[in-house]
């Protein structure tokens, strides 16, 4: 790493993420396009027909405000939409309707963990605007040709923009591993890379340590994963270092990272200046927003990752391992706080959850939100375990036919003939036969081997068909022995 | 009278009565049309068999008691920037030529509902870009009252088509004046509503923050009829407050004793032709014998509206034509990759004119010039508000020359576009403003008809049309018809 250690890297991060609304963010056409035919989910406004207009969204405003509040960031009463003007065929007006001076939510910031270390980010701001149409690349029979898919046009985009205050590729991915994990806790956006709904592009340069002016930035697009972030950023950075360390100067440039390859290159194509002309959208009226209806949605703020992972470690005592599993995801944390509310033993419920339910789960390629065990039903089961009613091995097997066949618990502890045997009158019988029918044991047992109790309750299992309630069994035989 | 010269609301009276038919009507017009179209050449393009049908089932829903109201069955013509599904909608440009919407336009749809006939698409400047009519990329159309002069423009072919009785009814817009001179240069009446009265959904986008529709007709009563029609708040049009639509036909009192009529001194200054001023004081003084108060007001930055409007226009102008790219719709002039046609389809399909606004708009909002022309044509079209909020203090309505000439002659302005734009001094402030007003015949010179334009408050189309029904009817100008 040529002199690397020399520099600070100084990264700030661009995120685009598609909001989870009904319709798109200026029509009602259906902003849920994944399954749908091409050219099926459009309109004159979408298509950017002579004469269309465009009317906002209001799920989708709302939606952004909440993102901004759930950064810490401060929300302007006034805000306005702009044009944003270029030529692109996938831009069907030939202008973005986005936002410029007076976004929605500005000066947040966001918690992450780097290597055990809390570190800030700053957020700039956040903003609405509309995604453009998809652009298919086709070459065939020597010709080479692009078709345009315009269901994507118009489908309501939240860009995230950060201070430049992440300082390593492993900061940048656990900052896009926070945010995602924000924006998918408010249901505001399903988050996903591979999917196309949340997008990074970064801007990096590198400064000598202890200087606080910026060096030439270079902005870096086309990384499709959280990897892919953390890989070009590490490449990158050391690209730049070798530049300045052979007395070179970084170009300010956009350069694309090759996956396959682990590079970036320049992208230092014949496009036009990007001088975007921006001007106040004339078709929209601009957005007062009042304190109180900001305040509102204030209210309804879900409780969020970061302070989820706390709680459960504060208030049930969690291992931060486990509690870091339980709110990767808003599926298992919700999961979670249904089944501590009926069933209080934070620890066992946990175990079940990342433990059995987890591997059920992944076996058959579910979501929790699709577990055909709900909270309420484990935690029938595990209350039944408490109550010893069936042992926790026996349990383990009731939960897969209760995942299998939608059973409750107690359904299937019966279907399965699981149910433990810890009546003592109904056991007494069997424990004497297993004393009568081991002699030895029995008088190795009172002559001091404590270990031959071990052998005698295997005898009472086996003849319980493994249902009788061991701790129970245990009592019964010491007892039994004892008396002779 | 033949039934081609009836004024739209006798029309309607008459329909009602059963004393002529929809077919009768419409077959008269569509035989005036035949007679002098060929000379007049208001039409881009005739629907004569849509007409007659529509005409039939007019005829029919009456027959069963089932007749729509008082535009049901009343023949009207609409300037091609409109969208109208299935019909043709060139907005008078090559690169339009062959557009076939997919929608109709709000307007067209509320008639439509209010059961009009469609006599056609009627002849525009390029993109509403003009004063004469003689950017139309296809062919002049000719003043009725003098064939060897313009109509007026950009709504050419409503004034004219009315001027020589091949419509009823007619639809223009403006956006600086472009119903309101060719209403003056033809000696028909055209409404500027206030911005926002009625939607702008489906007419195709010159400037967006100064378009309006704007309904047009022989006679005061017959745009209050269509404005009945057209006006209130839309949903699609999110620039359309929630405004209640009075009942205008019933404000056509007659009455204007007490109205208090403004004089504005700036309207009157040198460049006006001397016989167009004296045929509008001449008016102003008839207001007064009827028993209007006259008030001198000034208006002070008057003159800074045309240079304010060259500027905004444009600017809004070089966005909303940025989607005519010749990849989705209309011409398409190949070039060797897709910019190249871009380029060609532009180059081809745009007259000069338009080019001229798209390169003004287009510098105007660039980087570096953005503030100092965007913004301050902006800050100046506040101040002209203003001036006008001043002056409705003191009286109701203002009323001044709608245009400083009569008629010029085809060919005159067509080299020295400034020339020709200043024809819209005494209009464009109006737009810059957003208040209504109207043109209306206030008698001749020279044998060319001249236009009193009066002026009203936001809203307030109901005492505008008062005061102008009120002069109309106490003068004989409305009588007159063209010798073709």
């Amino acid at each position: 790493m040529a002199g690397l250690d020399q520099y600070e890297v100084v990264i700030g991060l661009e995120v685009h993420a598609q909001l989870l609304t009904d319709s798109k963010m200026y029509c009602p056409c259906s902003a849920q396009y994944a399954a749908a035919a091409p050219n099926t989910h459009v309109c004159p406004i979408c298509l950017g027909l002579p004469g269309a207009l465009p009317v906002i969204n209001r799920k989708a405003v709302e939606n952004t405000v909440l993102t901004g509040l759930a950064l810490n960031c401060e929300i302007p009463p006034f805000a306005k939409f702009d044009r944003k003007n270029y030529p692109y065929p996938d831009l069907m007006k030939g202008y973005q309707i986005s936002q410029y001076d007076a976004p929605l939510c500005v000066r947040g910031w966001l918690d992450c963990e780097v290597a055990g270390e809390r570190r800030r980010v700053g957020i700039t701001r956040v903003h609405l605007e509309e995604d453009v149409a998809k652009l298919l690349h086709v070459s065939e029979r020597g010709e080479s040709y692009s078709l345009i898919d315009v269901n994507r046009s118009g489908v309501p985009l939240m860009e995230i923009v950060s201070e430049p205050d992440i300082r390593s590729a492993e900061e940048a991915r656990q900052y896009l591993v926070q945010l995602r994990a924000i924006l998918r806790f408010l249901g505001v956006s399903s988050g996903n890379m591979e999917e196309g709904s949340f997008r990074c592009d970064a801007n990096i340069s590198l400064r000598p340590l202890g200087s606080d002016t910026l060096g030439a930035k270079v902005e870096v697009k086309n990384m499709n994963s959280f990897r892919a972030v953390f890989r070009a950023m590490e490449y990158e950075a050391v690209r730049q270092a070798e530049v300045l360390a052979s007395g070179g100067r970084i170009e300010q440039e956009t350069r694309g990272w090759l996956e396959a390859k682990g590079i970036t290159v320049s992208q230092r194509s014949k496009e036009y200046a990007h001088d975007y002309r921006y001007f106040p959208e004339p078709d929209l009226p601009p957005l007062e927003l009042a304190p109180s209806w900001v305040d509102d949605l204030r209210r309804r703020l879900p409780e969020l990752p970061a302070a989820k992972l706390a709680r459960l470690q504060e208030q049930y005592g969690l291992p931060a391992y486990d509690a870091r599993l339980l709110t990767a995801e808003p599926g298992p944390a919700q999961y979670f706080d249904r089944l501590v509310a009926t069933y209080p033993n934070a620890k066992v419920a946990s175990n079940w959850i990342t433990g059995e339910l987890f591997r059920l789960l992944n076996a058959s390629g579910k979501q929790i939100e699709e577990s055909p065990i709900g909270p309420e039903s484990l935690a029938e089961l595990l209350t039944m375990v408490d109550r010893g009613e069936v042992s926790n091995s026996a349990a383990k097997v009731a939960l897969e036919e209760m995942f299998a066949s939608g059973q409750s618990a107690a359904a299937a502890v019966t279907a399965k003939g699981l149910a433990q045997i810890s009546d003592e009158s109904g056991l007494a019988a069997v424990v004497r036969q297993a004393i009568a029918a081991n002699p030895q044991s029995a008088a190795d047992y009172r002559a001091g081997k404590k270990q031959a109790l071990g052998f005698l309750v295997g005898q009472v299992m086996r003849a319980s068909q493994g249902k009788a309630n061991p701790a129970v069994v245990n009592r019964l035989l010491a007892a039994e022995l004892e008396k002779r | 009278m033949n039934l081609h010269e009836l004024p739209l609301h006798e029309a309607s009276r008459l329909l009602g009565e059963g004393a002529v038919s929809s077919v009768e009507l419409t077959r008269a017009l569509l035989e005036r049309i035949q007679a002098v179209e060929p000379r007049v050449r208001a039409f881009i393009t005739p629907t004569p068999d849509l007409a007659l049908s529509q005409a039939r089932q007019s005829d029919e829903r009456r027959a069963r008691g089932q007749g729509r109201g008082p535009l049901d069955g009343l023949p009207l013509a609409l300037k091609d920037i409109y969208s109208t599904r299935g019909v043709l909608t060139t907005c008078g440009s090559r690169i339009l030529a062959n557009y076939l919407p997919p929608y109709n336009a709000t307007a067209v749809l509320r008639l439509a509902e209010a059961g009009f006939v469609l006599l056609g698409k009627l002849n525009m400047d390029e993109f509403a870009m003009g004063s004469s009519c003689e950017n139309s990329a296809f062919f002049p159309t000719h003043n009725p009252w003098d064939l060897t002069r313009v109509p007026g423009g950009s709504s050419g072919g409503s004034a004219a088509a009315l001027a020589a009785g091949m419509a009823l009814g007619a639809l223009g817009s403006d956006t600086g004046g472009s119903v309101r001179l060719p209403a003056a240069y033809c000696g028909v009446v055209g409404l500027k509503p206030t911005y926002g009265r009625i939607s702008r959904y489906g007419l195709v986008a010159f400037a967006s923050s100064l378009d309006v529709v704007g309904p047009m007709g022989k006679e005061v009563a017959d745009v209050a009829l269509l404005l009945q029609t057209l006006a209130g708040a839309d949903p699609r049009d999110s620039t359309t407050p929630d405004v209640p639509v009075p009942d205008y036909r019933a404000a056509l009192s007659g009455e204007i004793r007490g109205l208090r009529v403004g004089v504005p001194q700036e309207y009157f200054a040198a460049g006006i032709q001397p016989d167009v001023e004296a045929a509008v004081r001449a008016a102003i003084l008839q207001l007064h014998e009827m028993g209007a108060t006259l008030v001198d007001v000034s208006l002070p930055h008057t003159r800074y509206g045309v240079a304010a409007y060259y500027i905004i226009a444009p600017s809004e102008a070089s966005a909303n034509l940025a989607r005519y790219d010749g990849v989705k719709y209309g011409l398409v002039a190949p070039g060797e990759d897709m910019w190249s046609t871009m380029e060609r389809t532009r180059e081809q399909g745009f007259g000069p004119e338009v080019k001229r606004r798209i390169m003004l708009g287009t510098y105007a909002l660039s980087a570096g010039y953005y503030e100092a022309y965007y913004v301050k044509a902006q800050k100046v079209r506040t101040l002209i508000r203003r001036d006008f909020e001043s002056a409705f203090a003191r009286c109701d309505v203002l009323a001044a020359p709608t245009a400083p000439t009569t008629a010029f002659k085809l060919g005159e302005k067509v080299d020295d576009p400034v020339a020709m734009y200043l024809s819209d001094v005494f209009t464009i402030t109006a737009n810059a403003a957003g208040i209504p007003a109207v043109s209306l015949p206030c008698g001749f010179a020279g044998g060319l008809p001249v236009g009193l334009q009066l002026l009203g408050r936001p809203f307030d189309e109901a005492t505008l049309l008062r005061a102008a029904h009120a002069y109309e009817q106490a003068t004989p100008w409305h009588t007159y018809r063209p010798e073709l």
